[in-house]
């Protein structure tokens, strides 16, 4: 297993296949009534977050505990500055000098997590980084995709929403192009970057186009501070135009499926009903996550592969 | 005074079209013959056999950083650098703190400048007050002052209100003086990490589209052209502006330009592991640019290559990508990537590098001691090694700051001798041994 895992661009198809299959037989062993696994006693795993983000830190939190590593959070200023507070280098090396296994960061500036993986001999395992990455995510979500179709192979993806600045989107894009998924993303021009065909992925400007086709209807969060910045004139129409609403889900395929990374904007990218309906797999991801969480974890620092590398 | 005679190197002069084996004889600080020489007795030799006998170099874009950051570069370490990248003149940026918008700042560089006695600092001065692009800064005064100012700009950024440049070309037209402009649309470019294209989509990093320098040289091109006023464009980037230029040059407009080293040597390719010491305003642009930057430079479209030094302490450029300020230190890796990146590809010759890096640009600053390797002028002189090679090694550089993308680099092209006003200023001892 590699090292660090800061982009979905460093991972094979097989790669990405052992990552899910290892997720779903450690699944099965938390489902059991002892749900800890001693395989990381000793080792410590530490979650730097530049961001607040309370449910991807308390997923890998939980992921650590459950194999039995020590976990220590870091909250650290949302902007550093060599002026006010500890610069990202200090804070890297002071947790390297703690003798910290692995570092889990979250952090609002694209790179970061690469830049850190320079600074320490620690794993560092992107939690989010800037628009950049979050391949944590991808992994959950193809997990989740996986469980239900079997095989990602020509599944049909919709990526709906504020692409530009997602990096769910763009990990996801990565994770399903390589799994050989079909990926058409969907959105305002605005919102979704014409250079995304570079991507592999399809292009559409119309969710009603789409709709009836997909396997999957995949919606991203769209943020109020988009509409400030005049990348669509109002939430409204947003939700008019892209957003999943009960006449759209009719259109669906009866076995496809909604997924959202959460936290939603109900009324605005899915309508309240929406979320409900059991097509929508949304909880599902979420508990996905901790599984995939403690795969990474168990594969990076304390696998087979790991011990003897 | 004991003189210097640079025996048996091939001098190349485009000012006067020279270009041929000759020996050269420095006394008094003046270049006393240039010919082949059997007398010169009290003359220290300096054996040239295989190496290139040029004007000093002149940049026309050196951030020197004082007053107000001599952590990063002073105008002594700033001038060390520059000597041993082979140049004898620098344009010496105005967006130091304070800003160079008056006269007494500007005579305190040239005055440092002349004190340090490296190379020629040649002050630049603000076109606002502050560079805040509102209220003009003492452009006749710093005309008027020592420092002879020639060459105006708000560098750093764009000057945003057309009416201010408009009012300002009109002004500066009473001295013939330069409107130098950092080509960048604000609105445009907020917030950008890097050039936008696929590769900054891909990195999730905001970029600045080509757009934003563009729509900036064409609005100045036009307002040169409404009011008579000289025009530099600094740093140009894109494809486009380079046919903006053109096409002004065409029409007879009296518009010149520079481009840097990093621009016509990388593109943003280089960003992909979020190297802050790429990261660069103008930002790197794609393969496309690159080569119009290139056959710009060729066929003489752009008129200078210029460093756009910008030295940075390593604990800003040690930051997060976005937080980190841009610009790389230029001075000492400039030859090598134009012999590298230019006349080893085959894209300019030799005399086409002189000329870009030493004789248009003292033409533009109207610097009549440099640029030019004549009987009686001033001895600024360069004297390179045109095949040998080096490594890129930051550690050893003369400038207080270290950030470039170019470290390890392996590079064709070295400064072995600099003369400022015939006193040798650097000798690289590696290259002498090697060629003796
Ligand atoms: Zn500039």
């Amino acid at each position: 297993m590699h090292k660090h895992l800061l982009s979905m661009d460093q991972l094979s198809a097989e790669d990405i296949t052992k990552i899910l299959d290892t997720a779903s037989s450690l699944r099965q062993m938390t489902s059991r009534p002892i749900k800890k696994l001693p395989t990381l006693r000793g080792r410590t795993v530490c979650n730097l977050f530049y961001e607040a983000s309370t449910r991807t830190r308390i997923s890998f939190e939980l992921a650590a505990k459950r194999l039995s590593a020590d976990v220590i959070n870091f909250a650290a200023d949302s902007k550093s500055s060599v002026a006010k507070g500890e610069s990202f280098k200090d804070t890297a090396w002071t947790l390297e000098a703690m003798g910290v296994d692995a570092i889990v960061v979250r952090h609002g500036s694209s790179g970061a997590p690469e830049q850190l993986s320079r600074w320490v001999q620690a794993s560092v395992l992107n939690a989010g980084d800037g628009a950049h990455e979050h391949p944590t995510q991808a992994l959950l979500d193809l997990y989740s995709i996986r469980e239900h179709f079997k095989d990602l192979e020509g599944v049909k993806v919709a990526i709906v929403g504020d692409i530009v600045h997602s990096r769910v989107a763009r990990s996801n894009v990565k994770g399903l192009v390589t799994m050989g998924a079909d990926v058409t993303l969907v959105g305002p021009p605005t919102l979704v970057p014409q250079q995304a065909t570079g991507w592999g992925a399809e292009v559409s400007y119309s969710l009603d186009d789409v709709i009836s086709d997909v396997d999957v209807c995949y919606l991203l969060r769209v943020q109020k501070e988009r509409q400030a910045e005049q990348l669509f004139p109002s939430l409204r129409e947003y939700a008019a135009i892209w957003g999943l609403d009960s006449k759209r889900v009719a259109k669906m395929k009866p076995d496809a499926l909604v997924m959202h990374p959460g936290p939603m904007n109900r009324g605005v990218e899915i309508a309240a009903d929406v979320s409900e309906l059991p097509r929508s797999i949304i909880l599902d991801q979420v508990a996905n996550g901790l599984a995939i969480r403690m795969s990474l974890l168990y594969l990076m620092l304390g696998g087979p592969e790991a011990v003897s590398a | 005074m004991t003189g210097y005679l640079i025996a048996g190197g091939r001098v190349v002069d485009p000012s006067s079209g020279q270009d041929a084996t000759a020996d050269v004889l420095i006394v008094d600080g003046k270049v006393a013959e240039i010919g082949s020489i059997s007398d010169a007795a009290d003359a220290q030799v300096i054996d040239a056999k295989g190496l290139i006998v040029s004007p000093g170099f002149v940049d026309m874009h050196t951030h020197l950083r004082e007053p107000g950051r001599e952590d990063e570069e002073t105008i002594a370490s700033a001038s060390a650098a520059a000597a041993a990248g082979g140049f004898t003149a620098v344009c010496a940026m105005p967006n130091t703190d304070p800003v160079a918008d008056s006269a007494s700042i500007v005579e305190k560089v040239w005055a440092l400048g002349r004190e340090v006695g490296l190379v020629q600092v040649v002050p630049a001065g603000a076109l606002s007050k502050g560079q805040k692009g509102e209220k003009m800064a003492d452009i006749g005064e710093m005309i008027q002052s020592p420092a002879k100012v020639r060459l105006f700009t708000d560098d750093g950024h764009g000057v945003q209100d057309s009416l201010f440049v408009r009012r300002t070309m009109e002004y500066l037209v009473a001295f013939d003086a330069i409107y130098a402009e950092h080509c960048e649309d604000a609105a445009l470019a907020a917030g950008g990490q890097m050039h936008e294209g696929d590769r900054s989509m891909s990195l999730g990093l905001r970029g600045v589209p080509a757009a934003a320098e563009e729509l900036m040289a064409a609005r100045d091109i036009e307002l040169a052209r409404l009011t008579g006023c000289r025009l530099h464009l600094l740093h140009i980037s894109t494809a486009g502006t380079v046919e903006l230029v053109r096409k002004a040059k065409a029409e007879g407009l009296r518009v010149t330009a520079e481009a840097t080293p990093h621009h016509f040597s990388i593109t943003d390719s280089a960003l992909e592991n979020f190297d802050p010491n790429c990261k660069v305003n103008p930002p790197l642009r794609t393969d496309d640019d690159v080569r119009a930057v290139i056959e710009g430079l060729r066929d003489g479209t752009i008129d200078a290559i210029a460093t756009d030094h910008a030295p940075h302490a390593l604990e800003e450029k040690d930051q997060e990508f976005s937080y980190a300020p841009p610009g790389m230190v230029g001075l000492e890796t400039a030859l090598g990537l134009a012999i590298t990146k230019l006349v080893e590809p085959g894209h300019l010759s030799i005399a086409e590098v002189v000329s870009r890096m030493s004789t248009q640009p003292a033409a533009i600053l109207g610097l009549d001691q440099q640029g030019r390797l004549a009987r009686g002028a001033t001895a600024n002189i360069c004297v390179f090694d045109p095949a040998a090679t080096w490594r890129v090694e930051p550690s050893s550089f003369r400038s207080l700051s270290r950030n470039t993308p170019f470290r390890g680099w392996e590079l064709t092209g070295k400064v072995v001798h600099t003369f400022f006003e015939g006193r040798e200023t650097s000798r690289d001892q590696v290259a002498e041994l090697e060629s003796a």
